[in-house]
């Protein structure tokens, strides 16, 4: 039987190798930060004096929730990636752990780093923006319940790009970016979906970064409750739920393939 | 009557590759094209029909060239890998059926020694340590304990992997392959590319382990002379197959001496293979 306590432990470790290689390539981490800032301030800024304050922030949601999650799609899927290039991947497939426990580590750390570095970026918003970023009217609750919700279906995500990186850590890396970009284009991160070719607007439909943006900005913007945005988060947690499974099954059938073939290995 | 219960049992073992066929001839401009479109295929029998049994407290050792299949059978009995035909054992438990199972009782130390090279050794191991069960405070006691008698400088622990030199990482790998007590330790060419002192220390660190436990160690190796020291029973792989198996004593006995000089282990090597140890398969 799984022992619960036992596999919390254990999937510990993952979040603290992780934190430990975070410190390791400050420097690196300090670059990436320095991007997502300026990502954010790029796109806010193109509303300011041409729209409302309202647009700015608009504008400026869309570039932190989707910055926080590609972090978190990414993050699971270079846990493999990683370890993939170092070589440590068939020491930790080795272990006696589930995998389920392998990637509830990986993926805890994901949410755990995706939520810092979103809110560090968010605290500094308002430096630049000045009186267009106003979160007085914010919903916090409603923001912090979407974004737990929505997890649940960037994890699932994320372990079906990680096999990418399992078979192929060159090509992997790409192939996790062609499904980022693809999320990117149909989810309405930067404009409504109704704005999309018709065709396409089935397929944003299926994505649960639509709904996360939908309640996000509806919480940031609007002050909305949990209570007024139920359906749409219901929406989000049947995606969560149907997608983290499918997920799992995903990397199993990905993992037993690359034992069948031999890709684990680095070399010898 | 009930079959007696090895420490390892590998029976009929095969594993194949497939790899995209080599050509040594320049291939022409529609050869090209159609190799873009339809690679040609070529199967590698990288493990073929291997059986072996390693007894409770014995080291069994496997001689082979580059390529001739060691690392892929570690790899099987590893649970890396999954086997085309046969079975693998470990404690009476298969590795591919109860592989939660076995892994909690093995570990592995492979030629490469593969870390995290921006973290430390301390940081690696308390890492490796955590996926048994195994708590930081205790995996820092004993992860010095075992570097030390390594001779490795416990000082040196908190420096980043990659500031160590080859010798010092693969006793880092010996201690994350220890820090567990594993019941089969799976040693691949653990002292391949060390200096003669740290290749001195791994094997007596090697023998202290036979002394002290009652483990099943199985040693992949180049090194002649190290299987003579460490190995009760060896067996010589070549192309996937083992060709000889025994005692150093039975496989010397079975070479002929030249000019009345005894055969070595070396002698034995090339006179069933055709090739010396360090040419590849």
């Amino acid at each position: 039987m799984l022992n619960l306590v036992r596999e919390t432990i254990v999937s510990y470790a993952f979040i603290e190798r992780n934190f430990n290689l975070l410190k390791r390539y400050l420097s690196w981490e300090i670059l990436f930060f320095s991007y997502s800032i300026v990502n954010a301030l790029t796109i806010g800024l193109i509303m300011v004096g041409r729209g409302s304050s309202e647009d700015v922030l608009y504008l400026v949601i869309g570039a932190l929730i989707w910055g926080f999650l590609s972090v978190m799609m990414r993050e699971v899927s270079d846990a493999i990636t990683w370890e993939r290039w170092e070589g440590t991947i068939e020491y930790t497939f080795m272990a006696p752990i589930y995998r389920i426990t392998h990637l509830v580590g990986s993926c805890l750390f994901a949410i755990l780093y995706g939520l810092l570095r979103t809110a560090l970026v968010l605290a500094i918003m308002p430096l630049f923006f000045g009186e267009h970023i106003d979160l007085s009217n914010a919903n916090w609750l409603t923001l912090v319940v979407t974004v737990l919700i929505s997890s649940l279906s960037f994890i699932g995500i994320g372990l079906m790009a990680a096999i990418f990186p399992l078979l192929s850590p060159e090509k992997g890396q790409a192939a996790t970016g062609i499904i980022q970009s693809m999320l990117l284009l149909v989810s309405g991160i930067y404009y409504e979906i109704e704005v999309l070719p018709a065709w396409l607007q089935p397929i944003s439909q299926i994505s649960p970064a639509t709904y996360t943006l939908r309640s996000i900005r509806a919480a940031m913007l609007e002050n909305a409750s949990v209570e007024s945005q139920i359906g749409n988060l219901s929406l989000l947690l049947v995606i969560g739920i149907l997608l983290i499974p499918l997920g799992f099954w995903v990397f199993h059938l990905g993992e037993k393939y690359a034992k069948r073939v031999g890709r684990l290995k680095r070399s010898g | 009557m009930e079959q007696p219960i090895y420490g390892l049992t590998v029976r009929g073992v095969t594993k194949h590759f497939q790899r995209t066929k080599r050509t040594t001839d320049k291939p022409r401009f529609h050869q090209k094209l159609q190799h873009i479109f339809r690679r040609e295929k070529e199967v590698i029998r990288a493990v073929d029909d291997i059986s072996l049994e390693v007894n409770i407290g014995e080291i069994y050792g496997i001689l082979g060239a580059n390529g001739s299949g060691k690392s892929t059978l570690i790899r099987l009995i590893s649970t890396l890998l999954l086997p085309d035909a046969g079975s693998i054992q470990v404690f009476g438990d298969d590795v591919v059926t109860n592989s939660l199972k076995v892994r909690q009782v093995m570990n592995r130390v492979s030629v490469e020694a593969s870390f995290f090279k921006r973290l430390s050794s301390e940081e690696n191991l308390i890492y490796a340590a955590r996926l048994y069960g195994i708590p930081a405070p205790e995996a820092e006691r004993k992860s010095k304990q075992i570097l030390e008698r390594l001779g490795f400088d416990a000082d040196r622990m908190n420096e980043e992997m990659e500031h160590l030199s080859r010798g010092m990482q693969q006793k880092v790998a010996i201690a994350r392959a220890l820090l567990t007590t594993p019941m089969l330790l799976l040693l691949d060419e653990p002292t391949t590319g060390l200096d003669p002192k740290s290749k001195r220390d791994v094997q007596a660190f090697i023998e202290e382990i036979r002394q002290e436990r009652n483990a099943v160690i199985v040693l992949t190796t180049h090194d002649m002379a190290e299987a003579e020291r460490l190995c009760d029973k060896i067996a010589i792989i070549d192309k996937g197959r083992f060709i000889a198996e025994g005692t150093v004593e039975d496989l010397i006995a079975n070479a002929p001496s030249q000019n009345g000089v005894p055969a070595t282990l070396e002698d034995v090597f090339i006179a069933l293979t055709g090739k010396g140890i360090e040419e590849e398969d």
